[in-house]
């Protein structure tokens, strides 16, 4: 798929697009095992210094068990990880630059929030001194300086959050691995905690290596997504991008919410393709080159938010038209997602959503209005299989 | 809706508990007896207790079960948590559960087949029996309940515990005594009390392996009961019944609190925003 640019990049920072530019972690070829599981398979990976990077899937994928490679607790198959140009293989967890923090937190019941955070620094035999500047850096870093004193079952769920991520950073570790580090935590509490990662990683300059599950995590924090499934990595990108340009069916569907219109391609030419639907009888023009042939089956992907929606069969002359009937709305506030149907029950369901910009509106779209969408040709990608 | 209790229920535990304390509480009020003969009550005196610090052959084997006891317990402590790690986190290995099923073997083991077999095996090491052969008996069933204990406490560890401290840059050895020793040592420090306890009060397996010049306090005690029971020993056993009772509730107690510190643990793990 041809490469253009999608929307702002949220920094100006991209070493990727750098051919040049040496990774700072490499997974060259890993493949691991368990028995006659494959977790990971034959994955190659770069990321770069300072980089926010997410390893992002559904349960069972390999993106922990990538991490713990990386920390050490696991030991790949086959295949190499560098990290700052070393090979990591052989060398055991408590000698890797790397700190990682847990999804269970792991604080240490029977220390108090300093003797935690200062724990590693004592390892490294650091004077008395420095670890105590160190110390009281994170905790004011962390805004933990409070709570220096208690144990850790003296704090609530965000708190004792914090002081695994003090711990983890006080080494000033190369890479800092976060395991699903915001799971435990109540959304509001996971939206502002998202937001102080992003100021500590930009704070410190650091490389930060996340796993997640939660896609809106990834959007909000990374600077590149990794999307992984059944051990393999099936895109990599920026999260406009991803979010954007999906390059297959899989991470079309796992990214946010999107409109699958199964289509035949009907006619190419070197400006863009037309399809028609399957079920139904409406075509749609795309500006997009594709590699399939006439006549072959593809996925025409197209976000919601992308579809506009208007009453009645005014509209006329615009490309992309497809006529529908409401079938199912669903009133969020903010929006409204609102489902039609294009021809009878078998046919395609387009979903579009309505930004509710007025308070209230005289003849709102309801149940059973004969609607009209339409779509930019640039609205939406074209993706096999 | 609460009900008080009734008459059948007050009845029922007054009888049980009589028939377990009783006979204890009998040998605890005859101590204090002043009269010789031992169920003739002659007047409260504490004389006996005197008397016993005279008699040096019990404090010398009361000397010997203490130092046996402590020993025993110790050494028991090393091998059951060894043993207790090995079981809990080595993962599955060829006879696994063969092994685990024979740490609790020795529990329901008769103590004459253990005295026994454990004479048997001395007398064919030809070792002289003594305090140590002793000391390795009591070591030898002690390690099975203090593996018992410890594995209750290793089953809700968290493991990533202790990877964190690796991968903050502390060695395994150094992270068990830094971080798994002290977070396990209510399990550990109650698997000693509970080895103490046992060893104290064993008779069969101690009068099975001992030899001369290491007679323990309910050796003792028992040949001495067989020439007829004198106040003495009466005040010897509410002694002994006073030590158990203390290394009991001292054992509870650790107990609890491991219960206690055990479901703090879990809500550090999992807590809930609060």
């Amino acid at each position: 798929m041809a490469k253009k640019s999608i929307g702002p990049v949220r920094r100006a920072y991209s070493p990727w697009d750098d051919p040049e530019k040496a990774p700072f972690i490499e997974f060259r070829n890993v493949t691991k095992k368990f028995g006659d599981f494959t977790a990971v398979n034959n994955l190659s990976l770069k990321i770069y210094e300072r980089e926010f990077f997410a390893l992002l899937g559904g349960s069972g994928c390999g993106k922990t068990t990538l991490m713990r490679m990386l920390a050490g607790f696991e030991t790949p198959t086959s295949g190499q990880i560098f990290l700052d140009g070393q090979d990591l293989a052989g060398i055991p967890p408590f000698k890797r630059p790397s700190n990682m923090m847990f999804q269970s937190y792991a604080l240490f019941p029977h220390m108090s929030v300093e003797k935690n955070i200062a724990f590693g620094l004592k390892q490294d035999k650091l004077p008395a001194s420095e670890v105590d500047a160190r110390v009281a850096e994170m905790l004011r870093l962390t805004k933990l300086e409070q709570f220096a004193k208690r144990r850790p079952h003296q704090l609530s769920g965000g708190q004792r959050q914090r002081v695994a991520l003090a711990r983890s950073l006080a080494k000033r570790p190369k890479v800092l691995l976060l395991d699903e580090p915001l799971g435990a935590l109540d959304r509001k509490l996971r939206e502002e905690t998202q937001f102080e990662l992003m100021n500590i990683q930009e704070e410190l300059k650091m490389t930060f290596l996340i796993v997640t599950h939660d896609q809106e995590e990834a959007m909000t924090v990374a600077d590149r997504i990794a999307v992984m499934d059944k051990g393999e990595l099936v895109q990599v990108a920026t999260p406009a991008e991803i979010y954007e340009a999906p390059n297959s069916k899989f991470v079309a569907d796992f990214i946010g919410d999107i409109n699958l219109i199964e289509a035949n391609v009907i006619e190419k030419s070197d400006d863009g393709t037309r399809l028609r639907s399957v079920a139904d009888n409406f075509s749609i023009d795309s500006d997009q080159v594709t590699d399939a042939a006439v006549g072959d089956r593809v996925w025409y992907a197209i976000r919601p938010e992308k579809v506009r929606i208007a009453q009645g069969r005014r509209e006329k002359g615009v490309p992309n038209r497809i006529d529908g009937v409401v079938w199912d709305i669903a009133y969020l506030g903010d929006m409204s997602i609102i489902h039609s149907k294009v021809g009878d029950d078998d046919g395609d369901t387009l979903r579009a959503t309505f930004a509710n910009v007025s308070r209230m509106v005289e003849n709102p779209i309801t149940w059973d209005d004969e609607v009209v969408m339409s779509f930019d040709r640039d609205a939406g990608v074209i993706l096999k299989g | 809706m609460t009900r008080g209790p009734t008459w059948f229920n007050i009845t029922s535990l007054v009888a049980g508990f009589s028939f377990l304390y009783l006979p204890i509480l009998l040998l605890v009020i005859y101590s204090f007896n002043e009269s010789r003969l031992v169920t003739v009550w002659g007047g409260f005196s504490t004389k006996w207790y005197a008397s016993l610090l005279q008699n040096d052959q019990l404090l010398d084997a009361a000397w010997v079960t203490l130092r046996v006891a402590f020993a025993s317990a110790t050494l028991a402590t090393i091998i059951g948590t060894i043993a207790a790690l090995v079981l809990v986190r080595s993962g599955r290995f060829v006879g696994r559960s063969l092994f685990s099923g024979m740490i609790f073997a020795p529990l329901v083991m008769p103590e004459v087949i253990l005295g026994l077999s454990l004479l048997l095996l001395f007398v064919a090491m030809d070792y002289s029996r003594g305090f140590w052969t002793v000391m390795l008996a009591h070591t030898t069933f002690a390690s099975c309940y203090v593996a018992v204990v410890v594995q209750s406490r290793l089953v809700g560890f968290d493991k990533s515990i202790e990877e964190a401290a690796e991968d903050l840059g502390c060695p395994p050895v150094k992270t068990f005594f830094l971080i798994t020793l002290p977070i396990i040592l209510p399990g550990v420090i109650a698997g000693w009390m509970l080895a103490f306890t046992l060893s104290l009060d064993d008779l069969v397996i101690a009068s099975f392996t001992t030899g001369p010049g290491a007679t323990t306090l309910p050796m003792k005690i028992y040949s001495q009961v067989r020439l007829g029971v004198t106040p003495e020993i009466n005040a010897v056993c509410t002694i002994l019944v006073v030590l158990v009772t203390m290394g009991v509730i001292a054992a509870s107690i650790a107990t609890k609190r491991q219960q206690v510190q055990k479901e703090r643990d879990e809500r550090a793990a999992f807590g809930a925003e609060g």
